[in-house]
């Protein structure tokens, strides 16, 4: 051990009180940093955890992020005249070719598809009408990309695959109308088509508008209700590896050229939220620490009081005024280091003891704990942080030492 | 040869509204071996001399050389090393760190200097003791010794890293008469067995009595007609 740790050392272990003391402030800003962190880390991982369950990872759509020009215009880019009226060529609603396009991106790892044709119909019954999102999907395929299935409170998506014009709904929906499994709603879609159809399944969401406005019918049916047969217009996607999104998104966007919008991009607003709010939380905990660190400043500065007669001594022995230095800082090192190991331990009391509790939201039937994040990185934050606080505390009280004329002091004595 | 230390023209103003002269042009040489005592009446300036040859304090005016060479230019790392290895204090108080224990306390130059090993540096701190009869008072704290004992760790820890020069200011100012002529004798005989040089500052006659040489300092300067 070098002399000036040795000293260091000395000097806080013969003053156990102000030592205690600061230990403890900086000991109870890393446990709050902890608690706090882990719980507001904790309910974002929650939140974003059923973003991923709920909704499709990633939706590639009929549509194109930058609009394709016109042919004539992708004949001549920059011809000296424009041709007026040229009758725009009319894009077919739905994926091109998306037989193909299924199959290349089921041939990427770790995923499943699943087609789907969506548009609006009208149901009516009992004289009550009702525009509503139709999903025409392949049911074996829909188990893969969607939590639909675990949501259903009666009936089963294969009651869809035995029976051709059965009609999956939201709760919401069912209450509105007054239906029941069985009852038979007649659909009417834009172009005129109508068709009967019967309730074979309802689903709740817990998530009052999607429960109201979406249905699921097999994609042969609605193909034929919408008039747009062999067509579909969205494959959904579900990743192994959720937060792959982005970039498999990519790949397949440029792969297809149709726009495929990751969860991470669907979301974008209340990530930003998030970061937010996770600045706002960090900025608050390390304003903590800050202000523990004055638990050391004020120590480390009546040291160097105390001992200026010392530091007067060792300076006439052939000390240095960066030795000098570097005892104070040491004991703010020295201070940050086993401060930041007492708070971590207690702080993961303070987290188990969070995880035990537990709570009623209101409205909810069963009780549920606290979500809290345990990742290491907090950790490690959470020690630099009071790290950096305890050095940089005791840096002005050591720089003081550092600047102690011998002679001053001596002559004081004398 | 060279005198181990010297001052020439020597000058130590306190800057300010209304400066003060603590040393002026001040002529000394001390030769290797050589037992000096510093007199004079109190506030005449006598520490601030030992100061400025013990580069503790920055001269305004003149220079300091040590074994002939010139200090005047060294900056903050070549004063604290030159103290570390060629220079030894000794105060009236002994400024012992009380958290240490006397070992400790007279190892601290040497774990500065890091020349030797935490062993061989422990050793070495206890023959000094041994030399000083304390050995048997190696781990107490200074608070445990009488003030005589604590002049003679505050000796012991001066001579740690084998300084040619001893600078000490009213060593014996604060002892009585038995433990100031055991610290007296111990400082007589590091000139004479050891070949150190010992400048004392003093109010003591029967110190500057045994002194190979005397000065007296009036005003911040050399009385050549000074007598105790
Ligand atoms: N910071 C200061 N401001 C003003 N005057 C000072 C200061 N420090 C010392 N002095 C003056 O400088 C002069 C020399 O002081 P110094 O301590 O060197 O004297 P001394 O000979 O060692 O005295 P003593 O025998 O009492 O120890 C004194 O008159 C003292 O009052
Ligand atoms: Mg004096």
């Amino acid at each position: 051990m070098s002399i000036q740790l040795a000293i260091a050392v000395t000097q806080l272990v013969s003053r156990r009180r102000p030592t205690l003391v600061s230990l403890v402030g900086i000991a109870l800003g890393v446990a709050f940093f902890l608690a706090v962190s882990s719980l507001m880390r904790g309910s974002e991982q929650d939140f974003i955890k059923r973003l991923i369950d709920n909704s499709p990872h990633i939706t590639v759509s009929d549509e194109y992020r930058n609009p394709e020009k016109q042919p004539a215009w992708q004949q001549w880019p920059n011809g000296a005249v424009e041709i007026r009226r040229v009758k725009p060529l009319t894009e077919v609603r739905g994926i091109r070719g998306h037989i193909q396009k299924l199959a290349f991106i089921e041939s990427l790892p770790g995923l499943r598809a699943a087609p789907v044709l969506v548009g609006s119909v009208v149901l009516t019954f009992a004289g009550r009408i009702e525009g509503v999102t139709l999903n025409g999907m392949v049911p074996d395929k829909m188990k893969g990309v969607s939590t639909i299935e675990e949501k259903l409170i009666h009936g089963s998506l294969d009651a869809l695959a035995a029976n051709p014009n059965g009609i999956v709904i939201g709760d919401g929906l069912a209450k509105k109308f007054g239906l029941e499994m069985g009852s038979v709603v007649n659909a009417s879609s834009p172009g005129g088509e109508v068709r009967t159809l019967k309730v074979v399944g309802v689903f709740r969401t817990g998530n009052a508008n999607y429960d109201e406005s979406q249905t699921f019918v097999l994609l042969k049916r609605a193909q034929g209700l919408l008039d747009r047969a062999n067509r579909v217009n969205r494959f959904i996607l579900q990743l192994d590896d959720p937060y792959a999104a982005r970039e498999v998104a990519a790949v397949i966007e440029q792969q297809g050229g149709y726009k495929a919008v990751s969860w991470q991009e669907a979301a974008e607003d209340i990530m930003s939220v998030l970061l937010v709010r996770n600045l706002i939380m960090y900025s608050v905990v390390s304003a903590i620490l800050v202000v523990a660190s004055f638990g050391i400043y004020n120590t480390i500065s009546t040291i160097v009081m105390e001992k200026i007669h010392d530091i007067a001594i060792l300076i006439s022995m052939g000390f240095h005024a960066r030795d000098i230095r570097h005892i104070f800082l040491a004991e703010g090192l020295i201070l940050g280091i086993l401060g930041s190991l007492m708070g971590v331990t207690f702080g993961i009391g303070l987290m188990w003891l969070l995880t035990q509790v537990e709570i009623k939201p209101p409205g909810a039937t069963d009780i549920v704990h606290l979500p809290i994040y345990w990742g290491w990185e907090q950790y490690l934050l959470a020690a630099s942080f009071a790290l950096i606080s305890a050095v940089g505390a005791a840096y002005l009280p050591a720089r003081k030492a550092g600047r102690v004329q011998p002679v001053m002091i001596l002559r004081g004595m004398a | 040869m060279n005198p181990v230390l010297a001052a020439e023209r020597l000058g130590r103003i306190l800057p300010g509204e209304a400066p003060v002269t603590l040393v002026r042009d001040i002529d000394l040489k001390v030769e290797r071996g050589e037992f000096l005592a510093i007199m004079g009446p109190s506030g005449s300036g006598k520490s601030s001399l030992l100061y400025l040859l013990g580069l503790l304090d920055t001269p305004t005016s003149g220079r300091v050389l040590l074994e002939g060479r010139d200090t005047s230019g060294y900056g903050e790392d070549e004063l604290a090393a030159t103290r570390l290895r060629h220079l030894g204090f000794v105060f009236q108080f002994h400024f012992l760190l009380a958290e240490f224990t006397v070992l400790d306390n007279v190892q601290l130059p040497m774990r500065r200097l890091g020349a030797l090993s935490e062993e061989a540096a422990q050793q070495r701190a206890q023959q000094l003791l041994d030399q000083f009869g304390l050995s048997e008072h190696g781990h107490k704290h200074p608070h445990q010794l009488s003030g005589g004992q604590r002049q003679r760790v505050a000796i012991a820890r001066a001579l740690a890293n084998e300084p040619p020069i001893i600078l000490a200011d009213e060593p014996t100012g604060n002892l009585d008469s038995h433990a100031s002529a055991n610290v007296r004798q111990i400082l007589h005989d590091l000139t004479r067995a050891m070949g150190k040089t010992v400048i004392v500052v003093t109010h003591d006659p029967s110190f500057a009595s045994a002194a190979d040489r005397r000065i007296g300092i009036v005003d911040g300067q050399i009385d050549p007609d000074w007598r105790a």
